[in-house]
């Protein structure tokens, strides 16, 4: 799960890291008043969505009196910011956050992501701070400072300034940016997080060590125990049809194709979708109903998937297990009887009671073009594309 | 033989009495595995299934002399029940269970340094179907009558489509020796290179099937410890063509976050290490065939 800025700087503020002062509004009056409140002469006003690279996109204004401020909170809000991460559809904005300015006398890169080679936490650092991770290991690769942190023992001090030496801060101000590190490493060890980006980690003219932007995701498995973390979901910022689907206990990966999917397991519904692609289409989302594929799942995923306009052919491919495939079939029958599908839909059972299962589907009055293997099923759902 | 389980291994169930344990327990049962009894705290003395339940895995392994069990307990619990199991002496757990935090899965495997290489549990999962072989014993969820008894090994992340490729075989009337699912997450109990070296081990595994997806360093590790110390053939299919990169494909550890991790550049590092590719998914059993036609 994501978050947005202003909510990872509340939090990582609660671990000791400084921010830069601010709040939240929600229309341009409000947004003056909070400029009128913070006092100074320069602001910065920040769309809050959940992407980085915002600045490029024009998210991100900076304003020299409190009038300025109104105008760009006007001018951002309610509108849809499209940057090089949101896709095409960009992502609505319905709040700013309004900053005081900070003077900036160095920018540097903090970020912490689980390594999955060590099975550890893994900070990574850089004096190129501005730019993203990805940009600097193309375009400055010596600057990155790699250091895997044991999670029994949690991050050292030696850890922390050995980090912040690397970064090339003055000696006067490496405490404070140990303490800014092993703050950020907290906030990921004791919310569960996976991954803090700090980008960037800002020395200012007057000294001050700030995170100016930040960037917080969660373990989804692990929202059960972090409540103030997952009451700070904002549902705005996700296609509405991966909501529906989460909602309802689906996994489900809106795309642009035009084959829809539904498919029990995710390793099965990505080779399901590989195959699609070989026989020549493209699949329009990836769709796991889950190894159990439940009859109640089935007519979900069927009213999920009419709900996508890009969709001319769907794709049904359940391999039953301890679910039977009589008992899959009935749900699909269900589903057939309860939802329209104007669509031409391709379905493979495989797996326990096959038999049983393609004898309902064929006693009943549902249309559909019967498979009966992986490829047979690619190739069925590509050819009634041109029906 | 076989790898991890066979006939005779002993068997218990943590969250034996609960709906899932008690349902999935019955159809090992009459898979015919060796299942002995289970685990509940609060309900030991109990007999479930004619089986006898035990509070706490030692009492459980003391009585029976279990030396593998399955886990069928809510992910909140599970990470506290895989470490009770392991510091019991239990040498093989399967954690079925999907959504054990990450978090969760790195402390497990922290505590489970405190044990020698000969006296550490195996720990296989979680979020997987478990283990199988075939005729023998099952210590999962998977359907046992779609595996033919046999010499292929398989190593696999998800459920389904382990099933999809032990029906593949089974058509052209190959068998496995026995089927690992590992697991769709992004920190698991057992890699695939942990479980390779188990097959290469084993007298009556003669080649194996790797089942891979988008995602993580483990099947490109696997493929290197295959060509430095394998002499057995490795076929493998990777799943995720289509998969766009930053986005979480069902499986929470099934996104490509760094160089490598995309299917086709898994597919390009496997091939460099000599691992034998199968092209699509509907030719996992024919890219076998083939690699066993070539081998004699």
């Amino acid at each position: 799960m994501d978050i947005h800025e202003y909510q990872a700087k509340k939090i990582l503020s609660g671990f000791g890291v400084t921010i830069p002062r601010g709040g939240i509004a929600y229309s341009p009056e409000n947004a003056e008043n909070k400029a009128r409140e913070l006092g100074g002469s320069k602001w910065v006003v920040k769309a809050q969505v959940h992407s980085g690279a915002r600045g490029k996109a024009g998210g991100i204004i900076i304003c020299n009196s409190s009038l300025e401020v109104a105008q760009a909170a006007d001018k951002l809000l309610g509108k849809k910011l499209v940057t090089n991460q949101t896709g095409p559809e960009g992502k609505i904005t319905n709040r700013v956050y309004i900053e005081e300015a900070t003077d900036i006398k160095k920018e540097l890169y903090l970020g912490l992501v689980f390594d999955r080679s060590s099975e550890s936490i893994m900070v990574v650092a850089s004096t190129e701070g501005g730019m993203s991770v990805e940009e600097i290991s193309k375009k400055k690769p010596e600057t990155i400072i790699r250091s895997k942190i044991e999670v029994a023992v949690g991050m050292q001090k030696f850890q922390a300034r050995e980090i912040a030496f690397g970064l090339k801060i003055e000696p006067n101000l490496i405490a404070r940016a140990a303490d800014t590190i092993i703050g950020c490493y907290r906030a990921f060890s004791e919310l569960d997080a996976t991954m803090v980006e700090v980008n960037p980690l800002v020395i200012s003219n007057q000294d001050q060590i700030l995170a100016l932007d930040c960037k917080m995701s969660f373990d989804n498995n692990a929202l059960f125990r972090r409540n103030q973390v997952s009451e700070l979901r904002d549902k705005t910022q996700e296609n509405p049809n991966e909501v529906y689907a989460s909602d309802r206990g689906l996994n489900y990966v809106s795309l642009d194709g035009n084959i829809g999917n539904i498919i029990n397991g995710a390793g099965l519904a990505m080779a399901s979708m590989d195959m699609i692609k070989l026989a020549g289409g493209e699949p329009a989302n990836f769709l796991d109903v889950g190894g159990g594929a439940t009859p109640e799942k089935i007519v979900k995923a069927f009213k999920l998937i009419s709900m996508d306009e890009k969709v001319k052919v769907i794709l049904v491919n359940i391999f039953a297990g301890i679910n039977r495939c009589d008992w899959v079939a009935e749900g699909i029958v269900q589903a057939l009887e309860k939802i329209e599908i104007k669509v031409p839909i391709v379905i493979r059972l495989a797996g326990t009671n096959v038999e049983k299962g393609n004898k309902i589907l064929k006693e009943s009055k549902i249309k559909y073009i019967e498979a009966n293997t992986l490829e047979d099923a690619a190739n069925k759902a590509v050819k009634a594309l041109g029906n | 033989m076989s790898v991890l389980i066979d006939k005779k291994t002993k068997i218990i169930v943590q969250g034996f009495t609960g709906k899932m344990g008690s349902f999935h327990a019955e159809e090992m049962i009459k898979y015919g595995t060796n299942v002995v009894g289970g685990v509940t705290p609060g309900k030991g003395g109990m007999k479930h299934l004619n089986l006898p339940v035990f509070n706490t895995v030692k009492e459980a392994v003391k009585n029976t002399g279990a030396s593998a069990s399955i886990l069928f307990v809510p992910p909140a619990f599970a990470a506290d029940s895989a470490m009770e199991a392991a510091d019991a002496g239990i040498k093989t757990c399967v954690a079925i269970v999907d959504g054990i935090p990450s978090h969760d899965m790195i402390k497990i495997k922290r505590y489970m340094r405190r044990y020698s290489r000969t006296e550490k549990m195996t720990l296989v999962g979680p979020n997987c179907a478990g283990v199988i072989s075939p005729g023998k014993a099952m210590l999962g969820i998977m359907p046992g009558h779609i595996y033919k008894e046999g010499k292929i090994g398989i190593i696999g992340r998800s459920g389904t489509l382990g099933y999809e490729a032990a029906q593949q075989l089974k058509n052209l009337n190959i068998g496995v020796s026995t089927s690992v699912g590992i697991g769709g997450d992004p920190i698991n109990g057992s890699s695939f290179k942990d479980i390779l070296e188990k097959f290469e081990e084993d007298d009556e595994t003669e080649a194996v099937l790797m089942i891979g997806e988008i995602g993580g360093p483990q099947e490109v590790a696997a493929g290197k410890f295959a060509k430095e110390n394998m002499k057995k053939p490795v076929i493998a299919y990777i799943a995720g063509l289509t998969a766009p990169k930053g986005r979480v494909m069902g499986h929470a550890g099934a996104i490509v976050s760094a160089y490598g991790e995309s299917a086709v550049e898994k597919v390009e590092l496997l091939k460099e290490c000599g691992v034998i590719i199968s092209k699509n998914p509907s030719v996992m059993g024919e890219t076998v065939k083939s690699a066993l036609n070539s081998k004699t």
